[in-house]
């Protein structure tokens, strides 16, 4: 499967997904991790993809969602935004009721990372 | 990358909309830009930032922002 299959795949198979500097558990960079606190906050089972370790990575990945910048937040398969947005919404309270709408009120906050990985085909 | 700059590519993306650019470290790369205008009327969050982010598109592309912060607001002044 090539590298913009495997990001698709996550993009639209896991819940929320977000592909972020870092990890869930160690953060590089101060704006992936201001949206993951949003997204934790407001209960979110969180699917991340570390986009460091290889830089077609994020090229794939903002050519797919004509998005420039780290990180990206998506919904149910949906670019929801990056920090700002995701911020933006969660104190709202947006955000809260978007993911009871697509995931239901009594879901799971699972935090998991999954790595995708270049082909050499 | 001056704000003024930052601020001009803004100003000619949408036309009338009030603008502000701050350089939040000093070194001419890191920005967060609020723009207030009616073009964002009917649209959401993300189309909205997709807006900002197409007018500054070169620098964002080239390396010379390396974090934009962003902060829409409807309606111009």
């Amino acid at each position: 499967m090539t590298l913009r299959d495997q990001i698709k795949q996550v993009i639209d198979d896991e819940p929320v997904a977000i592909f972020m500097k870092g990890t869930p558990e160690r953060p590089a960079c101060g704006n992936s991790l201001r949206a993951l606190q949003a997204l934790w906050q407001a209960g979110a089972p969180i699917t991340a993809v570390d986009i460091l370790p290889d830089p077609q990575i994020r090229q794939e990945l903002s050519a797919l969602t004509d998005w420039p910048t780290i990180p990206q937040v998506f919904v149910k398969g949906e670019l929801l935004g990056g920090a700002d947005i995701t911020e933006e919404l969660f104190a709202s309270g947006d955000l809260g009721r978007k993911l009871d709408d697509a995931l239901g009120a009594e879901r799971e906050q699972v935090v998991k990372t999954v790595a995708v990985a270049t082909t050499t085909a | 990358m001056a704000t003024d700059t930052v601020r001009a590519l803004l100003e000619e993306a949408f036309p009338g909309a009030e603008v502000n650019v701050l350089d939040r470290t000093g070194g001419g790369d890191h920005f967060h830009v609020t723009v207030s205008s009616d073009a964002f009327d009917g649209l959401s969050l993300v189309e909205q930032h997709r807006l900002v982010n197409r007018a500054l598109a070169a620098p964002l592309a080239d390396g010379t922002i390396h974090e934009l912060r962003i902060t829409t607001k409807k309606g111009s002044r």
